[in-house]
């Protein structure tokens, strides 16, 4: 495969990955600030969906102020946001015509239709009524892409790359989602199991859709170190870091298997993996939630460039 | 505007246009089932047709950059639904001469590079061909492997009568456009399967395996030895207008679509950049004009090309396809000895007419053509695209006048043609089926064995009542071309 290639599809999934994340993110935030505000449902709901993202400050530069609509309209439809889920599809959707040959038809009519309807919501958002088919909008799109790929893409370098793209990416940002818990959505004085704590960690479960999940495996009432441990460590959860590792992983052996050359991903990836397999959810939160997120965060990107690197991108 | 009278496909000769629809007893035989589902689809449900077919290649993403316009990157080709068709006896006439035609253009590139035997019997004058602009003097004396010039043609044929076809050029260069002849029959099969269970169509889509073996025969590893030549696509990239057409083909024919910086030189063998290191390339279907290949040998300033790219090629150590040089082939006024050229090399009476051609740069030809202007088309002979011609009956005192002037201080630059009426085809309109003027690019491609052509081509149709335009960067539309079997 082209250099060039695995490097527009490794984005491609990178960006498609990011659009979903960001479309929950909204909902979840959405579901937050409509709590009555004797359960803590304040305003800075929008704060720390845009904390999330990585944001605050982009946005503070525009001077806006942190509501629902202007919030939500800077995530989706913002050409100015390189976040913006409008930005991840018109990227990912350049990244995917680049390298058409690479895709499946269905794959390719995937994105293009995905594009194609949100460009149909033009650059601002009129309100809560378009706000919700948007963001169901971009949820199916990205599983249509996904199962796409699935039932048609060939099990070779161009699936692996696309996969390994969104699972770093999803790695990512289940962490920048646990960090920002952590940090920001906990004002001081509240008490950790108050009734604020328990929404938004709930809040959190409901963002990568896991509410149901965390009832099968945990059969208890919502604490905050089984939701970490459920997005950290708990393999059958295919948003949790140690699952993205899993994933990441294997498509690396795949690559590695399909060239016969190892290199420095395969390390990095197998030590990250191990890292995520060697500990449990008490010695994390030992060590200070935080310290361990903003490693794993930093740690994740370097494996981004590591592949990079070997591949030739 | 006045009524324009040609020779209309599925009536007959006459004055077709605003006649009632449904009239019996004068539909060719092979329109009769056409015409039969015209007649049986309201209105509406032609128009409900129409949307869905735009809607297919909104959502396959077929579109065709137009330079200078805003949403260039974005815009569709209208597409007609009403098929054009062919009779298979007319098909075989023509697809003998096509053949003929491109052998006779492989040979007389091969012998312009070569032996130059056709400038010695003074068949083509000397000074036409190797002070041509299109002549290209680093190819001189060189041979490409499997001595072929012209892998893809795309010859543009009109037609002005029942047994009358013209040639109206030959695109020898880089054709484009069989992306859409493809596509438009995939559309068709979606949008009327009914039609096609009563009309038995012969299949266009063998197109890319016959293209990949054509590429894969004159691989130079033929002559090395080894395994499976290894065959890509040189694109100038997404932006260019035919890169739905590059994607496409690379995708159909399982092969790597490259830009210029994918590949590299190094000891005169071309090799790209892959995430398992360098690979080497064998065969380069190369989209890309000759001045963009290479930075080295040819336009410096280009950042498109491969550095080295044509001493490798020198050394025949890679297969460029079609090879330098041809665009010698595509010049209007070589054009204009075809009858000639194909004489000299085949032995044969030309089975494909050539449109009489005025020749500027003969004084007698130019004082007939500025004498005649309003009545002629006016072509640069190495322009393309529909792009700096002049149609006479059609343009304001104005232009005319310009024209004038620029063919007195460059008459060399010119050729000047009758205009044809070219036949017409039912079409849908927003007003209903109309009559449009329609031309028609077969493909042909030839490899170490010979020339093979997919039944049918590129229908090309002017969408503006009356017009004679069909290229798409000037507003044509496509329609698909069905050969079927003689009633």
């Amino acid at each position: 495969m082209l250099s060039r290639t695995a490097s527009n599809l490794f984005w491609m999934g990178r960006y498609l990955e990011r659009a979903d994340f960001t479309a929950r993110l909204i909902e979840a935030t959405q579901r937050l600030s409509a709590l009555p505000s004797s359960y803590g449902g304040a305003g800075n709901a929008w704060e720390s969906a845009l904390a999330a993202t990585w944001m605050t400050q982009a946005y503070g530069e525009r001077g806006l102020s942190v509501d629902e609509h202007s919030v939500s309209e800077f995530l989706t439809l913002d050409p100015g946001n390189p976040s913006s889920i409008r930005s991840c599809l018109e990227v990912a959707r350049a990244n995917a015509r680049t390298v058409r040959t690479a895709l499946t038809e269905e794959g390719w009519e995937a994105i293009n239709s995905a594009w194609l309807e949100i460009a149909r919501y033009g650059t601002s958002l009129d309100g809560r009524e378009t706000l919700g088919p948007l963001l169901d909008l971009v949820k199916h799109a990205i599983s249509a892409f996904e199962g796409a790929a699935q039932r048609t893409m060939l099990r070779g370098d161009a699936f692996w790359f696309v996969n390994m793209g969104s699972a770093i990416e999803r790695a990512d940002n289940s962490a920048r989602l646990l960090d920002v818990k952590y940090h920001l959505l906990l004002p001081r004085g509240e008490s950790v199991g108050g009734s604020l704590d328990y929404f938004q960690w709930t809040t959190i479960l409901r963002t990568v859709s896991a509410m149901t999940a965390y009832r099968w495996v945990y059969r208890d009432s919502v604490k905050p170190w089984l939701v970490a441990d459920l997005l950290i460590l708990n393999r059958q959860m295919p948003r949790s870091l140690a699952s993205c590792y899993d994933e990441i992983l294997r498509h690396l052996d795949l690559l590695a298997a399909h060239s016969g050359k190892r290199g420095a991903a395969h390390r990095l990836a197998a030590a990250g993996h191990a890292r995520l397999t060697g500990c449990d959810i008490d010695a994390i939160f030992t060590r200070g939630l935080h310290e361990f997120l903003t490693q794993f965060i930093t740690d994740n990107n370097k494996l981004g460039e590591a592949i990079a690197e070997q591949y030739l991108f | 505007m006045a009524a324009v009278t040609a020779f209309d496909e599925m009536y007959g000769v006459g004055d077709v246009y605003g006649r009632p629809q449904g009239s019996e007893g004068d539909v060719s035989a092979a329109y009769r089932s056409i015409q039969l589902w015209l007649d049986q689809s309201p209105p509406d449900l032609m128009a409900a047709r129409r949307r869905q077919a735009e809607l297919f290649f909104r959502r396959i993403g077929i579109t065709f950059a137009v330079y200078g316009d805003p949403d260039a990157a974005e815009r569709l080709i209208p597409f007609d639904i009403v098929p054009r068709i062919l009779a298979r006896s007319e098909w075989d006439g023509m697809e003998k001469g096509l053949k003929q035609r491109v052998t006779a253009l492989n040979a007389f590139l091969a012998d312009v590079y070569g032996p130059r035997d056709i400038l010695r019997a003074g068949i083509v004058p000397e000074d036409l061909v190797l002070q041509n602009p299109g002549y290209c003097l680093q190819m001189a004396g060189r041979k490409p492997p499997g001595g072929v010039w012209t892998h893809i043609a795309g010859i543009d044929l009109v037609r002005t009568g029942p047994d009358e076809f013209y040639v109206l050029e030959d695109n020898a260069r880089t054709p484009s456009g069989v992306s859409y002849m493809l596509e438009n029959r995939e559309v068709m099969l979606k949008l009327v399967p009914e039609l096609f269970d009563k009309v038995k169509v012969a299949p266009v889509e063998t197109y890319p395996e016959m293209l990949l073996e054509t590429l894969a025969s004159v691989s130079p590893r033929a002559g090395r030895g080894g395994g499976a030549p290894v065959c890509v696509l040189l694109t100038p990239g997404r932006h260019n207008s035919a890169f739905y057409e590059h994607s496409f083909l690379a995708d159909k024919l399982g092969i790597e679509l490259v830009e210029g910086s994918d590949l590299f030189v190094r000891d005169d063998i071309v090799f790209m950049r892959t995430t398992e290191g360098p690979e080497r390339v064998d065969v380069i279907y190369r989209r890309l004009d000759d001045d963009f290949i290479d930075p080295l040998a040819f336009n410096p300033t280009s950042m498109l090309g491969v550095p080295g790219l044509m001493a490798a090629y020198s050394q025949g150590n890679v297969t460029l396809a079609n090879a330098v040089g041809t665009g010698i082939a595509d010049d209007k006024a070589i054009y204009s000895y075809m009858p000639e050229i194909v004489r000299f090399y085949t032995g044969e009476e030309p089975i494909l007419k050539n449109v009489p051609t005025w020749r500027c740069r003969e004084p007698e030809a130019l004082g007939y053509v500025l004498d005649h202007l309003a009545e002629l088309v006016v072509k640069e002979v190495d322009g393309s695209g529909g792009y700096g011609m002049l149609i006479g009956p059609h343009a304001p005192q104005a232009t005319l006048a310009a024209f004038a002037a620029k063919l007195k201080a460059h008459p060399e630059k010119f050729i000047a043609q009758p205009t044809l009426a070219l036949s017409t085809c039912p079409t849908a309109t927003d007003a209903g089926i109309a009559a449009r003027h329609v031309d028609l690019r077969p493909f042909v491609l030839t490899g170490r064995n010979g020339s093979h052509i997919v039944p049918g081509g590129l229908t090309r149709v002017a969408m503006t009542p009356g017009s004679l335009v069909v290229n798409s960067s000037q507003g044509g539309g496509t329609k698909d071309t069905w050969v079927i079997d003689d009633a």
